[in-house]
């Protein structure tokens, strides 16, 4: 196993940020947890990349102990902190040369790891991180946390606040790094790229919900759940909200996500309560469950 | 050693990209000398002298023509007792009193030498110094005069007297002051900046997350810092024997031994601040706060020791500052040795090392 | 121009030297629509909204939010709206009763007001128990449903959001959107920056800037039926990759 977590617990005046936590991460795999602000991943990243000391339970990264092997784990990860940490004033090649240096490494060494995202900053090596644009920095802080060819990768939100299409290019970065046996542990607050993940831990104030496949989570999700909608949105959420057999609503894009409490309905008595209400254009559907109506039902069943 | 080389090349691009701090280590202690090398200088110009002459002879008035006549001075006025000297320094315009020996021109013939007072008003103790010297030089021009083809000389002995500030603190007692004072902060403020400012940005966690061990992270962080202190003390020291035409009497290189401490002393405080500080602004304030004020209020850099209350001449124990200018006070001023000041290096080393223990003790290899 | 437009704007550009931040983009905003304002990391978006809510001038264009011209009216511009981002919106270090008597007394509320309000505010964000404590202990969802209703405090016509529900759970952002819907349907105007595309299809319409031009905009509907697509991550992505 690369990461093995047992009963890890860490608290901040009395508040449990990550509370029990175990699970392990394979070699190669792609780990991501999943889960919003304030839910412990940080708390857990710093935990294994031996920043903070868990109060309890015993944790090993790459064979080796948080606690008494801070130094070999130090040596053998690379780390990606939530904000992107690099040097403003330093353009993008000294970043790399620096990070290279106190490693121990060259950028000529290891550029066969970094060449497919490096390409795309050459251009711009001459420029400083601080002139770079969202994108551009979150992959040279790739590039800084690669150069020394870790074993396991640490990557605390690296999408958070970066556009979609720039979030697509990097999970793309991320399946091939996996294919030259790194392993990943990645966080992100963004429920749609769980998908994109080997497997997954929903995590939610410092607790996990579950822990599967992204498929197995979704097809774990008990009950039917239909997409609705109708001209005015905003309608059909209070009208819905008193429809007597509802368990929940929750806008989806276009459509809410609806789940009914018994396992009678029958979607044409929502329409027709619907068109009762002077709802027009109305569609109801029954629908697939994404991760992220799973991980509400589930942080909904906790609280 | 590569790691490190390439650790203290990156401090270097922080340093010289960064218009603020290059002010700071560079322009600030120009300005400061440059500020004081103005307010300190020598030219002064129709300067208002009063005269007490008790004797009235053919050479006191011989004097005082070449005095009136000097561009440096104008006579405001004539007094004939001791007891007008002071009211007519209180009045503020008068600056020098000159008073004349009774039977100045008689001991003169008789004695070979006369006496003439030179009075000054020492709250300007700069100006009060000038004037003194260039009375001074008018008296020796004259008695040059007089000597001509004369086979034993005549011999005219000035003597100074400081009014209001007896003890003089001549203004070259400020240049260590104004050196121990940027030596202060360039090394301690720049270098607790640096490292939070690292904090801030986050770097920190990855330098931590890195086989790099903290010992090296903080020397890292310092080499530059010390040897920009180092050039800084230099320029210092050129400017003030330049602009302040002030001679280094003892060595130059037992000062600048001692400075090198005091820098390895004050980049200690540096890194222990930061150690305690969270963010560039904290330690901005806590540099300067904690530093800053002592070093300028209770070194006895601008308010001699002696004349403090004895809880903060206690206090002025543990400045470093303190015992650091009495060492450069003694090199630059008296001349003195090693044999002169080992008590207080004594003293200096032994903070060093304790602020440097202290430091690397608090110093987390760890986030919290 | 019809008289129901909140927002104006015509060919607004802005420039740093040479650099084109906001390169002549026009639209209107009518009353009581929530208007998505998207676009990629340094699309300018950022820059666009500073200049409609009244804090950086326009090189060239012209716009007006609220009827009053962003350049000559700004003050006016600034009573009249309402502002929320996600990097600052409340202090931290003050309850969440000293934050809403704070920044009502800015918008020149009178104290009797302020106080029935924020007891309007607590009732319906079920705050009873943490009105009290500070707003850094809360979680995020609650300190930006707060932040957003202190954003409405002074009842502006329209209300600026930019980036509201950054990191927000799940559940908590689709409360925070059906506050949203709720204001929208009493007709306060919505201007909203996401990078969460699936809040995208919650706007009544979209627009989508690339390299400082506005590139699309159109009801979520209509911009994926032009791209004949099924989502508005794809138009997003196809849009970006396109103009690439």
């Amino acid at each position: 196993m690369s990461i093995i977590l047992n009963n890890i617990s860490k608290s901040y005046n009395k508040v449990k940020t990550v509370d029990d936590i175990s699970f392990d991460v394979k070699p190669g795999e792609l780990f991501g947890l999943i889960g919003p602000d304030g839910a412990g991943k940080t708390t857990l990243f710093r935990i294994l990349t031996t920043l903070l000391i868990q109060d309890k339970g015993n944790a090993t990264v790459a064979g080796y102990d948080v606690l008494k092997q801070y130094k070999d784990i130090r040596n053998h990860v690379g780390y990606m902190p939530g904000r992107f940490s690099l040097y403003q004033d330093l353009t993008v090649e000294e970043n790399l040369n620096f990070f290279a240096t106190i490693f121990g490494t060259t950028i000529a060494e290891n550029y066969d790891l970094i060449k497919d995202i490096y390409v795309q900053l050459e251009p711009f090596k001459d420029r400083r991180a601080g002139k770079l644009s969202g994108g551009m920095k979150q992959k040279l802080a790739l590039c800084c946390a690669l150069i020394h060819k870790p074993k396991v990768l640490f990557l605390d939100e690296p999408t958070t606040g970066v556009d979609p299409v720039s979030r697509k290019e990097f999970w793309e970065m991320l399946k091939r790094l996996q294919q030259k046996d790194i392993t990943i542990l990645v966080s992100t607050p963004y429920m749609d790229e769980a998908e994109l993940c080997d497997r997954i831990a929903l995590i939610t104030n410092g607790k996990i919900l579950q822990i599967n496949t992204p498929r197995a989570i979704i097809a774990s999700f008990p009950k039917k759940i239909f997409k609705v909608r109708s001209s005015n949105t905003y309608k059909l959420i209070e009208d819905l909200r008193i429809y007597p057999d509802i368990h929940s609503a929750y806008p989806f894009g276009e459509y809410l996500h609806f789940t009914p409490k018994s396992e009678a309905f029958r979607p044409m008595d929502l329409t027709r309560y619907l068109e009762e209400r002077q709802h027009r254009d109305i569609e109801v559907k029954e629908t697939v469950a994404t991760i992220e109506d799973t991980f509400m039902d589930l942080s909904k069943v906790n609280e | 050693m590569n790691r490190f080389i390439g650790f203290i090349k990156k401090e270097f691009y922080h340093i010289l990209r960064d218009r603020r701090s290059l002010f700071i280590l560079f322009g600030m202690p120009i300005v400061q000398v440059m500020l004081f090398g103005f307010a300190i200088t020598n030219e002064i110009n129709n300067v208002d002298i009063a005269i007490l002459d008790h004797s009235k002879d053919v050479n006191t008035k011989e004097i005082i023509n070449k005095i009136a006549t000097s561009k440096y001075f104008s006579i405001k006025g004539f007094i004939s007792h001791e007891d007008e000297i002071e009211p007519t320094f209180r009045k503020g315009k008068i600056k020098a009193v000159l008073n004349f020996e009774k039977d100045f021109s008689k001991n003169l013939v008789t004695q070979k030498k006369a006496t003439v007072q030179i009075l000054t008003d020492a709250t300007d103790p700069n100006t009060a110094n000038t004037i003194s010297n260039y009375i001074g030089s008018i008296l020796q021009n004259y008695q040059q005069e007089l000597n001509q083809g004369l086979n034993l000389p005549y011999q005219i002995i000035p003597k100074t007297r400081m009014v209001f500030n007896p003890e003089l603190k001549s203004v070259y007692m400020f240049v260590p002051g104004v050196m121990t004072i940027i030596l202060m902060l360039v090394s301690a403020m720049m270098t607790s900046i640096s490292i939070t400012k690292e904090k801030e940005l986050g770097t920190m966690e990855i330098l931590l997350v890195s086989p790099l061990n903290p010992f090296q992270v903080i020397v890292g962080k310092v080499v530059p810092y010390i040897l920009l202190s180092i050039i800084n003390a230099v320029v210092i020291i050129l400017l003030s024997i330049f602009v302040f035409k002030m001679p280094v009497q003892g060595s130059l290189f037992l000062l600048g031994a001692e400075s090198t401490l005091f820098i390895i002393n004050a980049l200690s405080l540096g890194i222990l601040i930061s150690t305690i500080a969270a963010t560039q602004q904290a330690a901005m304030m806590t540099s300067l706060m904690g530093l800053m004020l002592p070093v300028i209020l209770l070194s006895g850099f601008i308010f001699p020791i002696s004349s403090m209350p004895l809880p903060l001449q206690m206090i002025s124990n543990i400045i470093p500052a303190k015992w650091f200018i009495i060492i450069i006070k003694g090199i630059m001023l008296k001349g003195v040795g090693l044999a002169y000041v080992w008590k207080e290096t004594v003293i200096l080393i032994g903070m060093t090392i304790f602020f440097i223990g202290l430091s690397v003790k608090k110093y987390k290899i760890r986030l919290e | 121009m019809t008289k129901d437009n909140m927002i104006q704007v015509e060919n607004l550009t802005k420039m740093f030297g040479d650099f084109t931040a906001v390169n002549n983009i026009s639209f209107e905003v009518g009353k009581g629509e929530v208007f998505g304002f998207l676009g990629a990391n340094g699309a300018g978006k950022t820059t666009a909204m500073k200049m409609l809510i009244g804090i950086s001038e326009p090189s060239h264009g012209n716009a007006t939010v609220a009827g009053y011209n962003v350049l000559t009216q700004a003050e006016q511009v600034k009573k009249n709206i309402g502002y929320m981002s996600q990097r600052f919106s409340l202090y931290n270090d003050l309850t969440i009763k000293e934050n809403i008597v704070f920044f009502g007394g800015i918008y020149g509320l009178s104290s009797a007001d302020i106080k029935e309000k924020s007891q309007a505010m607590i009732n319906e964000l079920g705050l009873h128990d943490m009105a009290d404590s500070l707003v850094g202990s809360l979680p995020l969802g609650w300190k930006q449903k707060v932040a957003f209703s202190v954003a409405l405090l002074h009842n502006p016509k329209i209300v600026f959001l930019d980036e509201p529900t950054g990191g927000v759970d799940p559940i908590t952002r689709r409360q925070f959107w059906e506050m949203i819907y709720k204001q929208a349907n009493r007709g306060v105007t919505i201007f909203v920056t996401t990078h969460y595309m699936d809040e995208a299809e919650y706007c009544d319409r979209v627009s989508i800037m690339v390299a400082g031009k506005i590139e699309a905009l159109d009801t979520p509907k209509n911009l994926k039926h032009q791209f004949q697509v099924d989502s508005m991550n794809q138009v997003f992505l196809k849009l970006a990759r396109n103009i690439e």
